[in-house]
C-alpha cells in the first residue's frame, strides 16, 4: 500500500525554481533511499512532505500522505499530521533538541501535542519511545538533558520523538552524516529495525550512496532538484543509465592515481608523544586531574610518503596535529620536523615546510580578504614577501586548478570545492615539504571529493609532497594511502600497509571500525 | 547547583574586596591631603589641622582602610562633613527614594519591552514589526531629561495629572508616594524599554532560526507553541544580561532624571556630595552603589543558572 506519493511536485522560493516534477513514493515497511549532492533538492523533498518550508515557499502538483492531500490541507491540519503520521529526524543531533528542556519531556511533548492524555502517562509512553529507540531509561534517565548525552545518544532521542506516536511514515535527512562510523552503522540498524517491527515507512535521505544502497528497497536519485533516476536499489546500481547517477556511482568508489614513488627519508619523527588536558577537580579538595588526550604515540612520516590517520572523534587525531604544527605544547615524547625538534624555536624557514589543510571550507578563510592576500598569507614566515608574489600566487593557483584570475575575487565568490582548492592553493604557496590533511575532504559532496582526491594525487608528484591523510572516513584514507595508523582512544593501536591493515585487521577495534564503514558492494560481489 | 553559587559567591566577595580598596586608594591615598582636597585652597591651617585628624589622617593608610571597611559592615558609614549628620542615615533617607525608584522604571520597561519584543519578533516583517521597531529607534534617540520635561509640560502643567516634581514621602502612604515617583519612573524606562525591546526580538528571531525549533515543528507544534514552549526560554539569556545591567545603571545612573523632577535620590546625594567635597559621603555612596552593582550581577548569574541546566555545572 502506498503511503506517500509525491507526484510531479514543483517548488519555488520566491520565485525562484527549487523542486522541478519531483516523483516518488514510499510504501509501508519499505525503505526509499533519496541520494544527491547538496542543492540538489533531496532535503526540499523531505520538508515539503511536512511543509516545513522556508518562507516565501510555494508549491504545485500533488503530495499524498496517508489519504491525505498535503497541499490542500490547513496549517492546524498540518499541524495535526506532522508527529502523528508523519516523524522527520534531521541531520545535526548536537543543536537538534532543546538544551533547556529534559529529554522525557521533550519525547512526551509529542504524545502531549496530538492526544488528550495526562503528562504522567505521556512521560510512561515517552520511556517506552527511548526503549524502542534503544536508550532505555533504566540506563538513561528521563531527566537527562541533552547536554549529558553524546551526538549519537542525542540522535537516538530525535528518533524517539519522531517514533513516539508510532507515525505511518519516518523521514530521516541524513540521520548518520554528522556521526562516526560506528555510531552511524548503530544509528542506521535502528532504523531499519523499527521500518521491519513496526511497518513503517522510511525515507533515507542521503549524500552517500554506500549508505543507502545497504539498506534501501527502493532509490531516487536527485539532481538540481529533479529525480534523475530511480528504481529497485539492487537493479538500478547495476542497471543505472542517466550519466550523473553512474558519474556518482563512480566517484563513490573512486580511485584516484598515485604515482609511485619509494619513500627514502623521514621527515616527521613522531616519538612517544603525551598531551594532558587539566579537567576539573573531582570533589572540593580532590587534586586537579588530567585527562589524556595522546598517550605515548610514534610514529614516522617519510619523504613522498602518505601515511592515514583514521579514529572517531574524541580519539585524538586532532589534538596530535595541533601538536605536530606546535600549536599545542606536549607533556611528553618529542615531535621532530626535519631534524628539528617543534615547538619553541622551531625556526619559521622550516615551518614553512609543514601546512594544513582544514576541513572546513566555509569557515576557515577571512571573508574580508580577496584570495590574492589569503593564499599569500603564509609568505608572513619568509622574512620578506618575495616581489613576484602575485606571479607565485597565479602559479599556485593554476597548479590546483583555478584560473589566476581569481584572485582579486572574494572567497563567497567560490563554492565549496573550489574553496578547498583555494585552501590547498595557500597551502602549497610555500612548497612545502608535508602537508597535514585534516578532514579536508570530508565536508565535500562525492564528486567533488573525488576532483580533490584526484588532484592531491597529482600534487603529490608534482611538489613531491608527503602527506599526513587525518579522516574518520575509511574508505577515502583507503583510496589515497600507503600506510595507515589507527588511533582509538589517544593511542595508536593498530599501523601498518593500508592495503593489509584493510584486508587483514589485527586489533579488534580496527576490524569494527571496518566493519561498520558503509561499503558499497562491487559489480562482481552484487552478481554472486 | 551549589558548586556553581559558592563559586559565584566567592567571586562575589573577591569584586567587593577589590572595588573596596580602589575606591580607597582613589580618594584617600592618591591624590596627596585629603583634608586639603575637601576644604579647597583657601582653607586655614587650623582648620585643616582639625579636618585632618578628625579623618584619622595622621594613622597610616592600611588602619584607615581597615576602618573604614570594619565600619561598613556594622553599617557605620561615617559622619558627613558639611552636614554633620552620620552618612547611614543620609544614605538610608536617599535609598527609600531611589531603589523604588529604580524597581519601578525597571518593571515598567519589563513589562513593555518582553511582550513588545516578543510581538514583534513573532510577526517579523509585518506593519506591527516595523512599528514596535520604529517606535525603539525613538526611544533609544529622544534625551530622557528632555522627554522628562515634556511629561511635566503636558502631564503636570496642562492635565495637572501629577506634580511637577518632588516626592511626598512614604509616610503619606504608597499610593501618594508611588504617583509622585511615576513621571520620573516612565523617563527612565523610555530609554530602556527601547533597548530591551530590541534585544528580546533580536534574541527570540535568532533563537527562532534554531534547528530545535524545526525538531518542535516536526513534532506538530503550531508556531505559537514553539515559541512559547522552546524559543523564549532560550532567548532569554541576552535578556536578562541586559535588564541586570540597566538595573545596576538605574539605581546609580539617575541623577539627571532626580534633578529634572527634584526627587532626592541617591543620584543628587553623590552630585551635591561631590561639589561640597564630601569625600567620606562620596566614598560610602559609591561603595553602597558599587555593592548594588556586584550584587544584582550575582542575582543575574543565579537567574542564568534557573534558567539553563548546562550552567548548574560549573566548570
Amino acid at each position: 500500500m502506498t503511503l506517500l506519493r509525491i507526484d510531479k511536485l514543483d517548488m519555488n522560493v520566491h520565485g525562484l525554481p527549487i523542486l522541478r516534477e519531483v516523483s516518488l513514493a514510499v510504501a509501508a515497511g519499505q525503505i526509499v533511499g533519496v541520494i544527491g549532492e547538496s542543492g540538489s533538492g533531496k532535503s526540499m523533498t523531505a520538508l515539503s512532505v511536512m511543509q516545513l518550508l522556508p518562507r516565501g515557499a510555494h508549491c504545485t502538483g500533488r503530495i499524498t500522505l496517508a489519504g491525505q492531500e498535503v497541499l490542500t490541507l490547513s496549517e492546524p491540519a498540518l499541524c495535526r499530521v506532522r508527529g502523528r503520521d508523519a516523524g522527520m529526524v534531521f541531520q545535526e543531533p548536537m543543536t537538534a533538541l532543546n538544551p533547556l528542556q529534559t529529554i522525557g519531556a521533550q519525547v512526551a511533548e509529542t504524545i502531549l501535542v496530538h492526544e488528550r492524555v495526562t503528562r504522567a502517562e505521556a512521560m510512561e509512553r515517552a520511556a517506552d519511545a527511548l526503549t524502542r529507540a534503544e536508550l532505555p531509561p533504566g540506563r538513561f534517565p528521563m531527566s537527562r538533558y541533552p547536554h549529558e548525552l553524546s551526538g549519537g545518544q542525542r540522535q537516538r532521542v530525535v528518533i524517539a520523538m519522531a517514533i513516539a506516536l508510532r507515525p505511518k511514515l519516518l523521514i530521516a535527512d541524513e540521520p548518520t552524516t554528522a556521526l562516526d562510523v560506528i555510531t552511524q552503522a548503530e544509528i542506521l540498524d535502528l532504523l531499519k529495525r523499527l521500518v521491519r517491527e513496526e511497518g513503517m515507512g522510511l525515507m533515507l535521505i542521503s549524500h552517500d550512496l554506500a549508505v543507502v544502497a545497504d539498506m534501501a528497497d527502493e532509490i531516487v536519485i536527485m539532481r538540481d532538484g529533479e529525480v534523475v533516476e530511480s528504481g529497485a536499489a539492487g537493479w538500478l546500481l547495476d542497471n543505472m543509465r542517466h550519466p550523473y547517477s553512474r558519474a556518482l556511482l563512480a566517484a563513490s568508489s573512486h580511485q584516484p592515481e598515485r604515482p609511485v614513488e619509494a619513500p627514502s627519508d623521514v621527515l616527521l619523527d613522531v616519538r612517544g608523544v603525551v598531551r594532558d588536558y587539566a579537567i576539573r577537580r573531582k570533589g572540593w579538595w580532590g587534586g586537579d586531574g588530567a585527562f589524556r588526550a595522546v598517550n605515548d604515540v610514534s610514529f614516522q612520516l617519510r619523504k613522498g610518503e602518505s601515511l592515514g590517520l583514521v579514529g572517531e572523534s574524541g580519539c585524538g587525531k586532532s589534538t596530535l596535529t595541533r601538536a605536530i604544527l606546535g600549536l599545542e605544547s606536549v607533556q611528553g615524547g618529542e615531535i621532530r620536523a626535519f631534524g628539528h625538534s617543534v615547538g619553541r624555536g622551531f625556526p619559521n624557514a622550516l615551518r614553512a615546510g609543514i601546512q594544513v589543510v582544514f576541513q572546513d571550507p566555509y569557515g576557515s578563510f577571512n571573508p574580508r580578504w580577496k584570495v590574492a592576500r589569503l593564499v599569500a598569507e603564509p609568505f608572513h614566515l619568509m622574512a620578506a614577501r618575495p616581489d613576484d608574489w602575485r606571479d607565485r600566487v597565479a602559479r599556485v593557483l593554476t597548479d590546483v586548478g583555478m584560473e589566476p584570475d581569481a584572485m582579486d575575487r572574494y572567497i563567497h565568490e567560490f563554492s565549496g570545492g573550489q574553496r578547498q582548492r583555494i585552501a590547498i592553493a595557500r597551502a602549497l604557496i610555500l612548497r612545502p615539504e608535508i602537508l597535514i590533511l585534516d578532514e579536508a575532504v570530508s565536508a565535500l559532496d562525492v564528486s567533488i571529493r573525488a576532483q580533490i582526491l584526484d588532484l592531491l594525487a597529482r600534487l603529490q608528484g608534482e611538489y613531491g609532497l608527503s602527506y599526513l591523510f587525518i579522516s574518520h572516513d575509511l574508505s577515502v584514507v583507503q583510496s589515497i594511502t600507503d600506510r595507515v595508523l589507527v588511533m582509538q582512544a589517544g593511542e595508536i593501536v593498530e599501523q601498518g600497509e593500508t592495503a593489509q591493515v584493510f584486508d587483514a585487521p589485527q586489533h579488534d577495534y580496527t576490524r569494527k571500525l571496518i566493519a561498520a564503514a558503509p561499503r558499497l558492494a562491487t559489480e562482481a560481489e552484487r552478481k554472486a | 547547583m551549589l558548586r556553581y553559587m559558592v563559586k559565584k559567591l566567592l567571586s562575589l566577595a573577591v569584586s567587593l574586596v577589590v572595588a573596596s580598596a580602589v575606591i580607597f586608594l582613589a580618594l584617600e591615598v592618591v591624590p596627596g591631603d585629603p583634608a586639603a582636597n575637601m576644604l579647597g585652597i583657601n582653607a586655614q591651617e587650623e582648620t585643616l589641622a582639625a579636618l585632618r585628624e578628625e579623618l584619622g589622617l595622621d594613622r597610616g593608610p592600611v588602619a584607615r582602610y581597615a576602618d573604614w571597611v570594619g565600619g561598613m559592615l556594622v553599617g557605620d558609614f561615617g559622619t558627613s562633613y558639611t552636614y554633620r549628620t552620620p552618612v547611614s542615615e543620609m544614605i538610608a533617607d536617599r535609598v527609600v527614594v531611589s531603589l523604588p525608584l529604580a524597581l519601578y522604571a525597571l518593571a515598567l520597561s519589563t513589562l513593555v519591552a518582553i511582550p513588545a519584543g516578543i510581538w514583534a519578533a513573532a510577526r517579523r516583517g509585518s506593519g506591527v514589526d516595523l512599528g514596535v521597531m520604529g517606535l525603539t529607534q525613538l526611544g533609544v534617540a529622544i534625551p530622557n531629561f528632555w522627554f522628562a520635561m515634556l511629561m511635566v509640560l503636558i502631564f503636570a502643567i496642562n492635565l495637572r495629572w501629577f506634580s511637577a516634581g518632588g516626592f511626598a514621602g512614604w509616610d503619606a502612604g504608597v499610593g501618594p508616594a508611588m504617583h509622585s515617583l511615576t513621571l520620573p519612573a516612565v523617563a527612565l524606562a523610555l530609554p530602556q524599554a527601547a533597548i530591551l525591546t530590541r534585544v528580546m526580538r533580536s534574541a527570540l528571531l535568532d533563537t527562532l532560526g534554531e534547528d530545535f525549533i524545526r525538531t518542535a515543528r516536526a513534532k506538530g507544534l503550531t508556531r505559537g507553541q514553539t515559541l512559547w514552549r522552546h524559543a523564549l526560554r532560550n532567548a532569554l539569556i541576552p535578556v536578562l544580561t541586559i535588564i541586570g545591567l540597566q538595573f545596576s545603571f538605574l539605581i546609580a545612573g539617575a541623577i539627571i532624571i532626580e534633578n529634572v523632577f527634584f526627587l532626592p535620590g541617591l543620584g543628587r546625594l553623590v552630585f551635591q556630595a561631590i561639589s561640597a567635597r564630601d569625600l567620606i559621603v562620596v566614598e560610602s555612596v559609591v561603595m553602597l552603589l558599587v555593592f548594588a552593582v556586584i550584587m544584582v550581577n550575582f542575582v543575574v548569574d543565579l537567574t542564568y543558572a534557573a534558567v539553563d541546566p548546562r550552567l548548574r555545572r560549573s566548570r
